[in-house]
């Protein structure tokens, strides 16, 4: 069990020696994003903004032009945001070869309550031409993710996590960008999950022998593949720690919807609401996405 | 062509070029004009866009860029013919700064973001010990933006003696004077104020210009800012000072004719 911001930070620190090619940008919260062990070993890649986030973005546009790849980290909310005109202008609009790398997703950030839960991140940067948006599940899949990110030419958009989370990945897998992660064939029922709530679903639909699809990719979407799946099933569930509108399930209702699918599609996640400060595990099941709230569900839909 | 017939002919291809598109800001172009003919044909080594070691320019106030245009038109990085195209629908030139221009370094005109990406290129240059130097064209209004001072801060704190910042004080915003519009007050100071080294200047005079950028090079461990005293339309006696030539307003068949020859008369 690691939590990803964690996973991720040292993460950078392992790769750094090989990989040159990357800087690190923070704005005063490298204790949070876990970037603060990368800028012990490597002060000359590490770049303090300050709590300037606007700025820092334009500044890893700048930098990404005489080669060097800046990793942007920050809070979701302030990533996704407070610098999102930077991040749309600055840096997608030419397609420069940005990462932002964003901790404290959802409402699993917990304690600090709404104003730092990024609950609409995701759908935020999945409208702005050029980006990728990734949220990987464990520490084994965001490894891949980092390391497909650097060699990716283009914006990236990235969530970690705060949480602890298992591997629900064997130390082969392989991350392939757009395509669904099928963790678990099963019948009738799908539940798609991203991020965190992934590894909360894997007991539920092992019980229920339900299909689990990781969805580590949240733009681009490759429709011919997920609609492969939702046409062996009668029901989908997609399951997010994010709003409900533009995110996971907004994907796979755009598939449904294109590929005129007949499924069913039950959406949990954050109503259209904003989160509170709480236990993370406690938000979870008082916004419908906890263990106990997911089970609920794919009960009451076996039963129809 | 010494710089005095460079900043006339850069003038005429600017109000040309804003006559066939219709709309563009003369005014705020037309003030920044011996600055972007003294950097480009004197300060910086940038005849070829492919040297990494080329120094940069960001147009951070992107509005003026018909002004850019000109210059990147006399420079040979684009065609002339372009510039009768600007703001035309399929069109190389956009109606406000895009990569993929030849000679664009960032994107810009939504204001302070240009300025931010300037930084960066000049931390870059730094910790990769590239010789480039950066320059940016900031305007006044433009420092009301909340970025402009993160940045400033930024630029002191990471010791960027390798980047001028130029602010085109012409007193004048989108919609009416500066201090009409928030407290601007004395830019100059508030740069001071942040650890820049602050050069003020007659920005239409070449000398003022030469010596600042000049001295500019002298400074050591800081970067400067050029706080350019400049009159907006200037050149153009009916668009001189004049807040309704800030911008979406083209010229009629008249105005134009009576610009071009005031600028010949100089």
């Amino acid at each position: 069990m690691i939590p990803l911001r964690n996973a991720f930070g040292k993460y950078l620190v392992e790769i750094a020696e090989n990989r040159k090619d990357f800087f690190v940008l923070d704005a005063d919260v490298a204790g949070g994003t876990c970037t603060h062990w990368f800028r012990e070993r490597y002060p000359e890649r590490f770049v303090e903004c300050g709590i300037a986030e606007q700025n820092m973005f334009g500044v890893a546009a700048g930098l990404s032009t005489v080669g060097i790849i800046p990793i942007v980290t920050t809070y979701g909310v302030f990533a996704s945001m407070r610098a999102i005109e930077q991040a749309r202008n600055a840096i997608a609009y030419p397609s420069f070869n940005v990462k932002i790398v964003a901790s404290h997703p959802g409402i699993d950030v917990g304690p600090d309550g709404a104003t730092h839960q990024a609950v609409e991140d995701l759908g935020i940067y999945r409208t702005i031409p050029n980006f990728v948006v990734l949220s990987p599940a464990d520490e084994i899949e965001l490894k891949k993710c980092v390391d497909f990110m650097l060699d990716y030419k283009g914006p990236v958009y990235m969530r970690t996590g705060r949480s602890p989370v298992p591997d629900v990945h064997a130390s082969g897998y392989d991350f392939a960008l757009g395509l669904p992660d099928v963790l678990r064939k099963g019948k009738e029922i799908a539940v798609f999950t991203t991020g965190i709530t992934t590894h909360r679903a894997l007991p539920i639909v092992e019980e229920y022998n339900t299909w689990l699809v990781n969805v580590p990719t949240l733009k681009p979407i490759n429709g011919k593949a997920f609609g492969k799946i939702l046409q062996q099933v009668k029901i989908a569930i997609t399951i997010e720690d994010h709003n409900v509108y533009n995110g996971l399930g907004s994907a796979v209702a755009d598939v449904i919807a294109e590929q005129v699918i007949g499924v069913r599609l039950v959406k949990l996640g954050i109503k259209d609401d904003f989160g509170k400060s709480g236990d993370p595990l406690e938000l979870a099941e008082m916004y419908g996405i906890g263990p106990e709230a997911i089970e609920g569900v794919v009960r009451k839909c076996l039963k129809e | 062509m010494e710089l005095a017939g460079i900043a006339r002919n850069i003038r005429k291809l600017l109000l040309l070029s804003i006559y066939h598109a219709g709309s563009g800001h003369p005014g705020g172009s037309l003030s920044i004009v011996e600055l972007l003919a003294y950097l480009y044909f004197k300060e910086m080594c940038i005849d070829d866009l492919d040297d990494p070691n080329r120094d940069r320019f960001v147009l951070s106030k992107g509005h003026a860029c018909p002004a850019l245009y000109a210059v990147l038109s006399m420079k040979g990085f684009i065609e002339e013919r372009e510039l009768w195209k600007l703001r035309h629908t399929g069109a190389l030139l956009q109606g406000h700064p895009e990569v993929g221009i030849p000679g664009i370094e960032a994107a810009s005109g939504s204001l302070g973001q240009g300025f931010s990406a300037a930084l960066g290129m000049a931390l870059g240059g730094k910790r990769l010990t590239m010789s480039f130097r950066v320059y940016t064209i900031l305007g006044d209004g433009e420092c009301n933006e909340g970025e402009v001072w993160e940045g400033a801060m930024f630029g002191v704190y990471h010791h960027l003696d390798n980047m001028v910042a130029i602010v085109d004080y012409n007193g004048l915003q989108s919609d009416d004077r500066c201090d009409n519009v928030t407290a601007l007050g004395d830019v100059a100071s508030k740069w001071k104020v942040f650890g820049w080294n602050v050069i003020e200047i007659d920005g239409h005079d070449f000398d003022d210009i030469e010596s600042a950028f000049t001295s500019a090079r002298e400074a050591k461990g800081t970067p400067t800012c050029i706080v350019a005293h400049t009159i907006k339309g200037k050149g153009v006696s009916f668009m001189e000072d004049k807040p309704e030539w800030h911008g979406s307003r083209g010229l009629t068949d008249e105005e134009l004719e009576l610009a071009l020859k005031e600028i010949d008369v100089g």
